[in-house]
């Protein structure tokens, strides 16, 4: 069975933006980089799939520029079995269709039963390339997944939705998203680190792929940042003081029904 | 030529999201500005009456396919109707409230239509190229402005940052055929709120951090329920298995915009702050008078929340 796991390396949260106001840009130079948080769910989802089939290959593939081999290596470091970064200039400034076209070239290229994706990036929140490579290789879709059952060809899944759990079930070839809640990524041991680096990790560009360059990078993109800023700072307010927790209540009550005019 | 601004106007348990109103009232708003019309789109069985109010909230057609096969969000049927009726209208414009399954249905459109879409916005407006979104990028930290390029553009919003307004007119009735490709089914169902509101739709949030001390939130649900408002978690209380995910408010998890927001026993770390940052107010109960929420709250309360909170929802319920 061959499981591909989406990857996307992404500026860890607590990482410092520098805004670069003129152009509209984010400065991402002095971020810490790492794999998009829900995406090492979907490499954990992937590699507890191996462990209940004997012949299940894990193949991580990601778009991005050179730093994005050390995500890789990590996924390969918790135990996938290949890893495939698609890296080249003419891609940069792409939006997610132009990243779900590169991604896609490659996927064709390859046997897939299953792709498995994270939910959403941390980075842009778009939650859109998991749905283009389904459209792209137009396969079936199921985002938001907190739980998989894999039989003979079919999937089972439960998709949390608001109010509640949906089970969603399809046939293999399919891709899925994974949501917080499906598992509990594992951390790479420092043997398997070393292993890790002796693990394929091939690189690609355009040209070793099916894709014209008018279909990527800033040029094509759908979607253009036009300006950048940081959302307002609120302002303190103030500590409401009294003899007892009544009296403070009671003082935020009031404040709340006069002042903020809620109930 | 494509003209017109087109509402998906979800229909789910039986009625019509709080957010797909904002969002046929924000398509009004659109379509008053370009001059041209606008059109809600509803799937579901037995949803034809209900779609017809529709022209209360701005719309001047509605389409609804009632096929059964429309019951429950898969992305094959719903996507492949919903591409069938825009390319026979070709709107300038898509909207839809953002939900898990609305996200789903957009993405698949837009790279269909190869076109653009922007995601959770919090504002739309029209410039001189068209539509462009505001929304946030890296957990809130950056707010962007975004041409949507594109025809149709495609804008999916956030709950609870358009009114809800009337305008109302009679709205056409036209039903659609849905089409028929399900490539997955929905075999199973645990529906697990009842009535209760939800997160990002709410308009009182009460939240329990790592102060509550242990999964027993009564505390906060009579708080929410005294308000008729919804029950949220910080990231710590979700990690330590107090609460579930769907539960989270924060960077990871939720962003809500509720006209209150209490924090109780949360220590206001920057990824919670992320999601709480559009309240209307916020109010803070803790110990720790250093704790970092106390620095973003409108009002604060240092003391202890299981006396605090209690004696909050008595004094709300005297009135």
């Amino acid at each position: 069975m061959d499981i591909i796991v989406l990857v996307k390396q992404v500026p860890e949260t607590e990482s410092l933006l520098e805004l670069d106001t003129d152009r509209g840009l984010v400065n991402t130079d002095n971020v810490k980089w790492i794999v998009n948080p829900y995406d090492e769910y979907a490499i954990e989802e992937a590699l507890q799939i191996k462990e209940n089939n004997s012949d299940a290959k894990v193949t991580v593939l990601s778009v991005g520029p050179k730093r994005s081999e050390t995500a890789l290596r990590t996924a390969l470091a918790m135990g996938a079995d290949e890893a495939l970064l698609i890296d080249d200039p003419a891609a940069e400034g792409g939006d997610a269709l132009a990243t779900a076209r590169l991604l896609v070239a490659a996927l064709k290229e390859m046997p897939y039963d299953l792709i498995i994706a994270g939910m959403r990036a941390v980075d842009n929140d778009g939650y859109q390339v998991p749905a283009a490579v389904a459209e792209y290789l137009d396969i079936p879709l199921i985002t938001t997944v907190t739980k998989v059952t894999l039989t003979e060809g079919k999937i089972v899944t439960e998709q949390t939705v608001e109010g509640g759990i949906l089970e969603i079930t399809g046939n293999l070839p399919l891709i899925i998203t994974t949501q917080k809640g499906i598992n509990l990524p594992r951390y790479a041991s420092l043997p398997n680190i070393m292993k890790a680096k002796k693990k394929p990790l091939v690189k690609k560009t355009l040209a070793d792929l099916d894709v014209n360059t008018g279909q990527v990078g800033n040029a094509a993109a759908m979607t253009v940042t036009v300006s950048v800023g940081y959302p307002p700072e609120r302002e303190p307010g103030i500590i409401i003081e009294g003899e007892s927790p009544a009296e403070k209540a009671a003082k935020l009550v009031q404040f709340l029904r006069e002042k903020a005019k809620v109930r | 030529m494509a003209a017109g601004v087109l509402v998906y106007t979800e229909y789910a348990d039986g009625t019509f999201k709080k957010s797909a109103l904002e969002a046929v009232s924000e398509g009004r708003r659109l379509a008053d500005s370009l001059g041209t019309e606008l059109t809600a789109v509803v799937f579901g069985p037995g949803t034809a009456d209900e779609a017809a109010q529709l022209g209360t909230f701005g719309a001047d057609h509605v389409l609804v396919a009632e096929d059964d096969a429309l019951a429950d969000f898969t992305g094959d049927v719903f996507t492949d109707t919903l591409f069938k009726i825009v390319k026979k209208h070709q709107p300038q414009i898509i909207l839809a409230a953002a939900t898990v399954s609305t996200k789903e249905l957009m993405a698949r459109l837009a790279a269909r239509l190869n076109t653009g879409l922007a995601m959770e916005c919090s504002q739309l407006h029209l410039g001189d190229d068209g539509l462009v979104a505001t929304r946030a990028l890296y957990g809130g930290k950056v707010i962007a402005d975004v041409a949507v390029r594109g025809l149709p553009a495609i804008a999916v919003l956030r709950p609870n940052v358009s009114a809800i307004v009337e305008t109302p007119r009679e709205a056409s009735l036209e039903m659609v055929a849905a089409a028929d490709r399900m490539r997955t089914r929905v075999t199973g169902k645990r529906m697990e709120k009842g009535d209760q509101v939800e997160l990002t739709e709410a308009d009182f949030v009460c939240s329990g951090g790592r102060g509550m001390g242990g999964d027993d939130f009564s505390l906060i649900e009579a708080l929410a329920a005294t308000l008729g408002g919804a029950v949220g978690a910080s990231r710590n209380a979700v990690d330590e298995g107090w609460r579930p995910v769907s539960d989270q408010v924060g960077q990871t998890g939720k962003v809500v915009a509720p006209k209150i927001y209490f924090a109780c026993g949360i220590s206001g770390a920057i990824q919670h702050l992320a999601g709480i940052r559009s309240s209307d107010v916020i109010v803070a109960i803790n110990k720790d008078p250093d704790a970092p929420i106390f620095k973003v709250a409108d009002y604060g309360i240092v003391g202890d929340l299981f006396e605090v909170v209690p004696a909050i929802t008595e004094e709300i319920k005297k009135s």
